[in-house]
């Protein structure tokens, strides 16, 4: 399996920056920074990783399942995550979600027949202060209100 | 290490310093509950089941983790200590499917077993239970991830205990579950070990599931018939039928170590090719059923008038020491022939006769659980010698053993190895003598060889031991359930029972060769396998065996014997140690090689004294050195106790060069294993270390 | 970068004082600001007069357990042979939290500043800096912030001329509440499933790798900097006693100004509510406080006239925990409070002990139903009964943190549960046991 020139130079940066003998803490960085190139946590892409690092794609698999962010199906080019954990409850989270829900006619964790856009319900972001918040992929969104999540997903689809 | 005092449930008791509570209240008699706690394997503290009262300490604490300490104060039944046990089983229970009725684990379920004892009979679930459905991993692997506790114990015996690592967690929370080696299905070496450590229904034997409640059972305690390194089986019985091989009560020499074979392969017996009555070849050539008065009329009748030096007697590397015994006894006196050999598969009588005058060096299986320092040359354990394997396996992770491997490939010990030497077989002791420094600076070393070292390279390698100046002990591996009882009782041309001298007389390879051979009398042996040919066309050719083997199909007589689950006896494991093998079920038609051997006798009119197991045993422990002094007790109550053999005078005519180990892997052993279905059925490449 | 809420004057700016600075972030700013100061101070100090001005500081952990921060660093040993690792716990997953983000963002040298009074202090030699899997964009800033601490010398080998060398490397997860649970975060830095570990021994003696290890939350590494320029008891003065010093806590729900704001611990809660966060929105009543993120105990409005600090929440019942301060006005409908929080403490339990993982599933599920309107009687008592259950069994306390606050809830609202169990038209009487 080939990766990009950039990825290749930051999975050769990760593996020094562990002790001797140690390379397999590089896992969860190459996990998370391949996912973003690969699409997702593809069973070619796990067994490279394995290989690299020394491990049974088993090891990796078992990882990979427990870590809520690395996802084995692809998830949209744009993963929009909606906060409804208190903080942002308090302040309509939840209604955010359902919002997003209709207009994008998607569930937890679906993807649109186009690829484009997924959604996800997910648990507390860290912006607490600044709810409702809304991530898409990495980008924060805080104190969304129902129109600028409007506006937010009406920009996806372009 | 220190003493301290402890107080468990007001009784004072004394113990190690540091050593876990939970070890230290099971020895002195009072049962902390767990199901993640296992002997022997790393710590998890998950199930939360041994959760005791500690004073001074602000809440429950788990006993499998703490280690006692100088004026603890434990109590483990006290009301807390009871109510959190309740809690946790009633959390356990709120989404296990309480399919009991129709679940394998019903009777011996340990989730069960703690229900009756600690739990709540009634329940405050009333949600819907989380399902998904079962999977199976392998043909005799199938796991339920509703019944599954998460107690990571077939986690730990896949990779701690077998060195395989075949089985992982993933996912979290309430969805977590175990998951096999590649994706959907295991690669693995199909042990079962996973299935066999399961406290509760949720790996269940692809074999055993849904045939019988364990109740229904007979268990009868046996000797494994496949390799030479002799687990302790336990048979489960129903109607005559064998439905499952474990070792759950962890007696005898293997623990609860069993192999794919130990725990699935006794299917041969119920074959249906297995023989059922004699075979008599006719006028026209042809093999005939006959009945057993007949076949054996005729085969003592001939059997007298073809007595002398032209008879050629082949015995068996799974047949019991006993039959063994009487066999050569029979060959010597009454056939009057001395060409009497089997099938060769390792070097025991040169390191015996190198270690002439010398006492202890020959290594028991327990040697490889203690010994400072392992090294193995010329053998792929895992594959040939699995408990061998397992054992020093364990060795490592409990005393940190120094492990030595000498091999042409890689091998499991490898992942445990402070050094790994690659070389060809052949040149296996230059290998050997580049480890001198290291081995020079252990304590003690126990030495396993396999059937590349022979004959010179026997002594070689222990004058290499010898120089090494520490204590060292010697296994030479042999392949089969009694290769080493073969050996003991004399199957061997020039040598009589307990390695003594005796007239010179064919090798194996002599007999197949010998166009002049008169008679040839195979005992559960397979000797033209592979297309080899009997040289003497003429020759009368009786074979005793379980099935219509190549060398049955040679034969004018076939008489169907009885397998080792069929009899009792005795046999003798790789490292020398004598065991019991206890008649489990019976196979309709056949009949044990010592009660043919009898029944022939009598046709000849031959008297070889009582002919049962019991009294012929008592006649080798009277009469074969090594066996004179077995402590009786031990092996009658199902234990295993080392022979001691002595160099009688080894000629120098046994030329060595015979010896050749079949090689076999976890999934084969010749001519019982090609009739074992499920073997065939879980079969690996062979030596593959599941990368 | 530009502040996510206006700072108020009311606040003690000790470690946020150069939030909002123009380009905060980089080092010719922090530089600029007592930058490095610390460092300059303490090359010259030996490891215990370090560890002694953090003891008396009164600095206790940040990240919500409040440890006493000067006293886990003793416990590193000194002597040693293995080589010795400082971590940063950057992975602020507790609900209600969100200040870590902030010292990473606007401030990241003081963080490495802190890492370095933490190396000097035990003898490490290489650290990380374990940042969530969501705060992505934190990862470039603070691998820009290290990149320009070596450039500059502050990194890397012979720091300052001295015989001091220190590597710092980013490290992200992937999106797990329970690698926040620092045996966890280790697992999880090691590249496995982020499941804690048999404690003892602790990370202090056997941490990451298996050597021992300093591991801190973000605002206790980056409060040491000020500690070591200002003097342990100038910093303690600040606090109460037995709690030191200033601390970020996030204000969130329903308040005018919720934020992030840094005041002395002790500081009174219903002043920090009312002045700070601008009294409860929509000119509403309290109802109630989430002192410390969301596995705290909840206060009724009655119980928050308490100053902030460790022992007098504590007292109260609860804990200042992270700092994560919820707000909730009348209107607030606490059955599902309980429920929002049991679901995500379902979704994060690790699934390695059996309390935690059955007893949160089991919880959310009645929680749920009792939420849908199919509550019955009996179901109120239960839900108290099994999170009791929880409490104290569970292998990390992440079963605490889910138990503790349905706990409260249930005690001081069931007359909510009880309304809804009244709403459902199928509420049976209650079962009398036959056995």
């Amino acid at each position: 399996m080939t990766f990009s020139p950039e990825l290749e130079a930051k999975f050769a940066d990760l593996i020094t920056h562990y002790p001797e003998g140690r390379q397999r803490a590089a896992l969860i960085p190459m996990l998370m920074f391949g996912q973003e190139e690969v699409g997702s946590i593809t069973n070619e892409f796990m067994n490279e990783v394995a290989r690299r690092l020394g491990l049974t794609p088993m090891q990796v698999d078992e990882v990979v399942g427990y870590y809520s962010m690395l996802h084995k199906k692809p998830m949209g080019k744009y993963h929009v995550q909606v906060c409804t954990n208190v903080a942002c409850m308090l302040r309509g989270g939840a209604e955010l979600y359902d919002q997003a829900c209709h207009k994008l006619g998607l569930g937890h964790k679906e993807v649109s027949a186009d690829g484009l856009v997924s959604l996800e319900e997910v648990e507390c972001m860290g912006a607490c202060s600044w709810a409702p918040a809304v991530q898409v992929n990495f980008d924060f969104h805080h104190e969304v209100t129902a129109d600028q999540l409007d506006t937010i997903l009406e920009g996806l689809k372009k | 290490m220190a003493l301290v005092n402890v107080t468990i449930n007001g009784i004072p008791v004394q113990a190690e310093n540091g050593s876990l509570l939970i070890e230290v209240a099971r020895q002195n008699g009072i049962e902390i509950p767990a199901f993640c706690y296992y002997e022997g394997m790393s710590l998890q503290a998950a199930c939360r089941m041994c959760l005791v009262e500690v004073e001074k300490a602000p809440k429950l604490m788990a006993g499998c983790t703490l280690p006692v300490a100088e004026g603890m104060v434990v109590r483990t039944e006290s009301e807390p200590v009871v109510k959190a046990r309740k809690t946790t089983l009633e959390f356990l229970l709120s989404n296990h499917p309480l399919d009991c009725p129709v679940c394998d684990k019903g009777g011996e379920c340990e989730l069960q077993d703690m229900t009756f004892k600690y739990g709540v009979g009634e329940s405050r679930f009333t949600e819907v239970k989380q399902h998904v459905p079962e999977k199976q991993w392998s043909p005799v692997v199938f796991y339920d991830a509703p019944r599954c506790i998460l107690c990571y114990r077939c986690v730990r015996v896949c990779n701690e205990g077998m060195g395989v690592g075949a089985l992982g967690i993933s996912y979290r929370g309430v969805n977590a579950e175990i998951i096999p080696s590649h994706g959907d299905h295991l690669e693995c070496d199909e042990c079962g070990s996973c299935i066999d450590i399961c406290p509760v229904g949720s790996l269940t034997s692809g074999i055993y599931r849904y045939k019988t409640r364990p109740w229904e059972m007979e268990h009868v305690g046996t000797v494994c018939t496949h390799c030479s390194n002799g687990c302790k089986t336990t048979l489960g019985v129903r109607n005559n039928e064998i439905v499952r091989g474990n070792n759950r009560d962890k007696s005898g020499i293997n623990g609860e170590f069993l192999c794919v074979k130990g725990r699935y392969a006794f299917d041969f017996t119920q074959h249906p090719e297995r023989l059922q009555t004699p075979l008599v070849r006719n006028e026209a050539g042809e093999l005939e059923p006959a009945s057993w008065s007949r076949a054996l009329k005729l085969v003592a009748e001939k059997f007298k008038a073809l007595a002398g030096p032209e008879f050629g007697v082949i015995g068996s590397t799974r047949t019991t020491n006993e039959e063994n015994y009487l066999l050569q006894k029979f060959a010597r006196t009454a056939l009057g022939t001395h060409s009497i050999d089997h099938h060769r598969t390792g070097d025991v009588v040169t390191l015996i006769d190198a270690l002439s005058g010398k006492t202890g060096q020959l290594a028991a299986l327990e040697d490889l659980y203690t010994s400072k320092a392992v090294l193995v040359v010329a053998s792929d354990l895992a594959q040939q010698h699995p408990l061998l394997a397992g054992k020093i396996r364990a060795n490592f992770r409990h005393h940190k053993a120094a492990v030595y491997a000498v091999t042409p490939g890689p091998v499991r010990e490898d992942k445990i190895a402070r050094r790994s030497i690659r070389i060809a077989e052949a040149d296996s002791l230059a290998g050997v003598e580049q480890l001198r420094e290291a081995l020079a600076k252990e304590t003690e070393l126990v030495i396993v060889f396999g059937d590349a070292i022979q004959g010179d390279k026997v002594r070689q390698l222990v004058a290499f031991g010898e120089s090494l100046g520490i204590p060292v002990k010697y296994i030479a591996l042999v392949d089969y359930a009694n290769s080493r009882g073969a050996l003991d009782m004399g199957l061997l041309p020039g040598l009589a029972p307990g390695y003594h001298a005796a007239a010179p007389g064919r090798s194996l390879q002599q007999m197949l060769d010998d166009s002049s051979l008169a008679a040839l009398w195979v005992v559960g042996a397979n000797p033209l396998k592979g297309g080899r040919k009997l040289a003497a066309s003429g020759a009368f050719v009786v074979v005793q065996d379980l099935f219509l083997t190549e060398t049955a199909q040679r034969a004018d007589v076939v008489l169907p014997a009885a397998s080792a689950y069929e009899k009792n006896g005795t046999v003798t494991n790789v490292c020398g140690q004598v065991q019991r093998l206890k008649k489990g079920v019976e196979t309709v038609g056949a009949k044990t090689d010592l009660a043919i051997i009898g029944l022939l006798a009598r046709g000849m009119g031959v008297n070889l004294g009582k002919v049962d197991a019991d009294a012929v045993f008592h006649e080798i422990a009277a009469s074969v050195p090594g066996y004179n002094q077995l402590p009786m007790p031990v092996i009658l109550t199902g234990g295993a106790a080392q022979t001691h053999p002595v160099n009688g005078g080894v000629p120098a005519s046994l030329v060595p060069g015979l010896i050749a180990s079949a090689r076999d892997t976890l999934f084969t052993t010749g001519s019982l294993t090609r009739y074992s279905k499920i073997l065939n059925e879980v079969l690996e490449k062979p030596g593959a270390l599941y990368r | 970068m530009k502040l996510f809420n206006e700072p108020s004057p009311l606040e003690t700016k000790i470690i946020s004082f150069r939030f909002g600075l123009e380009n905060s972030a980089s080092i010719d700013t922090y530089l600029a600001n007592d930058g490095y100061q610390a460092l300059r101070k303490a090359l010259a100090m030996t490891p215990d007069d370090i560890i002694n001005e953090v003891k008396a500081s009164n600095l206790r952990g940040r990240g919500g357990a409040g440890f006493p921060t000067g006293m886990k660093w003793s416990f590193v040993p000194r002597a040693s042979e293995k080589p010795k690792y400082i971590v940063v716990n950057a992975d602020e997953s507790e609900p209600g939290t969100c200040k870590d983000r902030l010292l990473i963002q606007h401030d990241p040298h003081q963080l490495i500043e802190g890492c370095l009074l933490g190396a000097l202090a035990v003898g490490a030699k290489k650290g990380w800096v374990y940042i969530r899997g969501e705060y992505n964009y934190l990862i470039h800033i603070m691998d820009k912030a290290i990149a320009e601490a070596y450039k500059h010398g502050f990194l890397g080998k012979n720091i300052g001329g001295t015989d001091f060398s220190f590597d710092l490397y980013t490290h992200t997860g992937a999106g797990a509440y329970e690698c926040g649970e620092e045996s966890a975060l280790l697992e999880s830095l090691e590249g496995k499933r982020g499941v804690p570990r048999i404690r003892p021994p602790f990370p202090a003696v056997s941490g990451a790798f298996q050597s021992p290890t300093l591991l801190n939350n973000v605002e206790t590494f980056s409060s040491v900097p000020a500690i070591l320029r200002m003097g342990g008891q100038a910093y303690a003065d600040l606090g109460v006693p037995k709690s030191g010093g200033t601390r970020l806590v996030c204000m969130s729900g329903h308040v005018n100004k919720p934020g992030v704001y840094e005041v002395p611990l002790g500081f009174p809660m219903m002043k920090f509510i009312n002045e700070i966060g601008g009294g409860v929105w929509k000119g509403r009543a309290l109802k109630a406080v989430i002192p410390g993120g969301s596995s705290s105990p909840l206060l009724k409005a009655e119980e928050c006239d308490i100053p902030m600090d460790y022992d007098s929440i504590a007292k109260a019942g609860s804990m200042l925990g992270s700092g994560g301060l919820m707000v909730m006005d009348e209107t607030t409908d606490m059955v599902k409070v309980a429920l929002r929080i049991m679901r995500f403490y379902q979704h994060e339990s690790c699934g390695w002990c059996i309390p935690c993982r059955e007893g949160t599933t089991w919880l959310k599920k009645m929680l749920q139903r009792v939420s849908d309107g199919h509550g019955q009687t009996r179901d109120i008592d239960l839900i108290g009964d099994l999170a009791q259950n929880m409490m104290g069994r569970t292998f990390c306390p992440l079963g605490d943190a889910a138990a503790m606050p349905t706990i409260a809830i249930v005690k001081k609202y069931r007359n909510e549960f009880e309304e809804y169990v009244a709403r459902n038209p199928f509420a049976t009487p209650e079962l009398v046991s036959i056995a």
